[in-house]
């Protein structure tokens, strides 16, 4: 029998990892990205990566990883993937060393490590500040190897649309756009990874970046795959406002020393260095004496939000509060934080090393995704996915640097699973369904290009983004979920009466972004839709009329299916694995 | 008082072949915009400054922070990320135009897929045995840590090898990028084991000798990474590799 055919979709970490392993162990790959994939978006990705290598003498283990994971997730993750992934780190992280990831040193040549939040230990390795950037080159280097040795086939350029299913729902390959022919064409494959990361681009403006519109997962959802968790996203409590984007202001800021806090009397007009130490209130070291500054994100985020609209003491009047690091010295600074220092001064013309820097919560992390089973497969056969895409290793909320282990982690899995499945896939009747599939990519494209209504795309998706952040993000209530959920249907009308104003049959990026669109609103109604149902508060679920975690009602993963007829989501639940750690409450406020 | 807008003019081509032409728009200002921003301004309502319906920009883009490498464009003269681009900092009317070096896919978006196969052909990596457990890696002091870092962080944006003057169809110059890689990667403990392949990549034609001292790759480099430097230590190891493997002829 032929080596199988497995096709990657996302050249992110989580996509570079499942091509590596599959490469390797000698099977065949076509991945598909709608960048080069070393502009993909794990390139952002700024502070480090956890594993529990325990170099600093603290008593660090792979379980105590698991345990702050868990804990740090609100208990919401299955226990089995993510002790596993834990166990893996500290192997990752060897590994990225050998692969040539330029990560910081000790004096004796030895891996450095550094905080993060929700933990107590040095558990981070980092490179410089700009780790994703670093370790997405390794990968891709090693992508490019094979690529050059003719294992690895890359298709960039192109975008994924669907699944080429058959008649049992089996997965026989995808349909792809070519974004500069825009031409639609189904490849075979035997398996498929979806590895296409998070789904910022519904709340409009967030630390995401472009190509991060969660599409190929809404397309699976509407093809029958369950979409998993969908409610919990991650405001990162510390993002510099901008007009065209949110960018992010790293956690390792606050791990290596950087304090949080605003000036006690409202509305004060002085310049921050010149307020003095006993004017300013350092609220998160106030509030949580033990984690500090280093609280876990969403409550870092809840709490920046209190003192900003509820104690009124946002910097200046405005939805801002001081992230300062000018008490650190500079060579420490550049050693370990130049990377996202110069992002500060780049975008906001101040240098962070002199003034304290300006944040505000921003989006920035999806929890949910794909619903997968143990093995990475989602419920649609020989459907893989991995990575942010997917939704099993960070539960109701992500602790900082896991994001890079879990992808790597996730894409290590996937790729021999994907394999093991493929070798034992009984051959397609027919055409595997990729005619009838090509048939109706080409139908809806013809329907768009045929469409002479009125509405822009662009606007219709920053309403999307405005309806979503105003009411899906850090404070939810159920009144304006429901308000939003109206909204999204209400422009789901609209894109039937759209205009593009660009009917070229060329590189259109905007025929291209309006097919994302769709797919954006629908999984925008998915999370909205979760968030209502969810009456409680978990993680970075937080409900202010159902304020205390309710694990009789709610221990349970929400599962949004596709309601073809309605054409809305319907939710279950399912029972979440606890085997290993029990439930207990979540308080960082106490001593735990 | 008017609204206050911003000028741009845009270089636009609808295909490889096709003719370019300039297209002027007169957007909104709002505070903290860049060139990106501008141009969603366009795309959320397509009408050029003379009043006539046009068709969003195409343009390559996707961190808007500096770090995936999209969107480097020549604006108002000069080679830069456009997400950088702050529009209170440039001069109007702001010039907006495609790489010059590189075809033109359609309007700002240009193929540097060149780039990549330079760094297939001087095996930018360390060739790792496998990604199985293999324990851990070499120590590195973090002196070496620090020299390779800058080196690492280049962004593939291109804007080096567009200000090159040297890097053109006549020479066919891989350009400073891949020079500066192949640094990196004979400079790493076990990355070095493919060292004298890639030195020999590098010698002949478009190889490093092709390199004028122009030093405008430096300059024009938004990440600052130390390219002058690169080139002339890899071109003394390229000398050198040429004069080894003449001795062994």
């Amino acid at each position: 029998m032929a080596a199988p055919k497995i096709i990657v979709v996302g050249g992110g970490l989580a996509g570079l990892a499942a091509v590596i392993k599959i490469a390797e162990s000698g099977g065949n790959v076509d991945l598909f990205s709608i960048v080069p994939v070393k502009r993909s978006h794990s390139v952002c990705a700024q502070g480090g990566i956890n594993a529990a290598k325990n170099l600093k003498g603290e008593g660090d283990t792979t379980w105590k990883h698991f345990d702050d994971t868990i804990y740090g997730g609100d208990f919401l993750a299955n226990q089995t993937p993510v002790k596993a992934m834990c166990e893996a780190a500290p192997g990752i992280i060897d590994l990225l060393d050998r692969m040539g990831v330029p990560f910081n040193r000790t004096p004796e040549g030895l891996l450095d490590f550094r905080r993060f939040g929700g933990t107590l230990y040095h558990r981070t390795a980092f490179a410089g500040a700009t780790t994703g950037q670093q370790l997405l080159y390794a990968l891709d280097e090693q992508v490019r190897r094979y690529e050059s040795e003719g294992r690895v086939r890359k298709f960039e350029g192109w975008e994924f649309l669907s699944a080429v299913l058959d008649s049992e729902g089996v997965a026989r390959g995808i349909c792809a756009m070519n974004l500069r022919s825009m031409e639609l064409v189904t490849f075979p494959a035997d398996a498929i990874i979806i590895a296409t990361g998070g789904n910022g681009a519904i709340f409009g403006k967030s630390t995401n970046s472009v190509v991060c519109t969660g599409s190929a997962q809404a397309a699976l959802y509407q093809q029958g795959a369950y979409y998993a968790n969908g409610e919990f996203i991650q405001v990162h409590p510390t993002s510099i406002p901008g007009e065209d984007k949110l960018r992010l202001m790293s956690e390792s800021a606050r791990g290596e020393g950087g304090r949080v806090w605003v000036p006690r009397t409202p509305g004060d007009k002085r310049e921050a260095k010149s307020i003095p130490e006993n004017e300013r209130w350092y609220f998160l070291e106030e509030w949580y004496p033990k984690y500090g500054n280093l609280v876990p994100r969403d409550v870092a985020t809840r709490a920046i939000h209190k003192v900003v609209y509820e104690h009124g003491l946002g910097i200046d009047g405005q939805p801002m509060v001081y992230l300062d690091l000018t008490h650190i010295d500079r060579a420490t600074l550049d050693r370990k934080l130049e990377g996202i220092l110069e992002i500060y001064e780049k975008f906001v013309g101040d240098d962070p090393r002199e003034v304290p820097m300006k944040i505000f919560p921003g989006m920035h992390y999806t929890m949910g995704g794909l619903w997968v089973d143990f093995n990475q497969m989602t419920n649609i056969p020989g459907v893989f996915a991995a990575g942010e895409a997917e939704y099993q290793y960070h539960g109701a909320n992500r602790l900082g640097a896991n994001s890079l282990v879990s992808c790597i982690f996730g894409g290590f899995q996937a790729g021999p699973n994907a394999v093991a499945y493929a070798k034992s896939l009984k051959p397609a009747s027919g055409d595997g369904g990729h005619a009838q599939e090509l048939a109706r990519q080409q139908a809806l494209n013809q329907q768009l290009l045929s469409s002479s209504g009125t509405e822009n795309p662009f606007r219709i998706w920053r309403e999307l983004g405005e309806t979503m952040t105003q009411n899906v993000t850090v404070i939810r209530y159920n009144k304006n979920i429901l308000e939003t959920e109206n909204k999204i249907a209400e422009l789901m009308e609209r894109y039937r009466n759209i205009n593009l104003s660009d009917r070229s049959q060329w590189a259109n990026t905007s025929f291209a972004f309006t097919r994302q669109l769709w797919n954006m609103l629908q999984i925008g109604r998915v999370v909205a839709q979760g968030a209502r149902l969810r009456d409680e508060s978990r993680g970075a679920h937080y409900k202010p009329d159902f304020p205390e975690r309710n694990d009789e009602k709610f221990l349970k993963t929400t599962k949004a299916s596709f309601d073809a007829t309605a054409n809305e989501p319907r939710i279950e639940y399912e029972e979440v694995d606890t085997q290993f750690i029990p439930p207990r409450p979540r308080r960082y406020d106490a001593a735990s | 008082m008017a609204e206050k807008t911003i000028q741009i003019e845009i270089k636009r081509q609808s295909g490889p072949e096709a003719p370019s032409t300039w297209e002027k728009f007169e957007i909104p200002w709002k505070p903290g915009m860049n060139v990106i921003s501008v141009m969603r301004e366009i795309a959320a309502n397509p009408v050029n400054s003379n009043g006539q319906e046009t068709t969003p920009i195409a343009y390559d883009s996707n961190c808007l922070e500096e770090i995936c490498g999209s969107c480097a464009m020549v604006i108002n003269g000069k080679a830069r990320m456009a997400c950088s681009a702050l529009v209170d900092k440039l001069e109007q009317p702001i010039r907006v135009q495609p790489l010059t070096k590189f075809p033109v896919v359609r309007d700002l978006a240009v193929d540097r897929s060149v780039l990549f196969e330079n760094l297939k052909a001087v095996k930018a990596w360390v060739p790792v045995d496998g990604t199985y457990d293999l324990g851990s890696g070499p120590r590195i002091f973090p002196q070496q840590q620090e020299a390779a870092y800058p080196l690492s962080n280049c962004i593939s944006c291109c804007c080096c090898m567009e200000v090159c003057p040297q890097f053109n169809d006549a020479t066919g110059f891989v350009g400073a990028a891949t020079i500066a890689q192949v640094k990196l990667f004979n400079s790493h403990p076990s990355g070095k084991v493919l060292k004298e392949e890639r030195l020999r990549a590098l010698a002949g034609d478009g190889g490093v000798q092709e390199c004028g001292f122009a030093q405008n790759c430096v300059q024009a480099c938004p990440k600052q990474l130390p390219l002058t430097e690169a080139i002339s230590d890899v071109t003394r190891d390229v000398t050198l590799q040429v004069a080894k493997d003449f001795l062994r002829a």
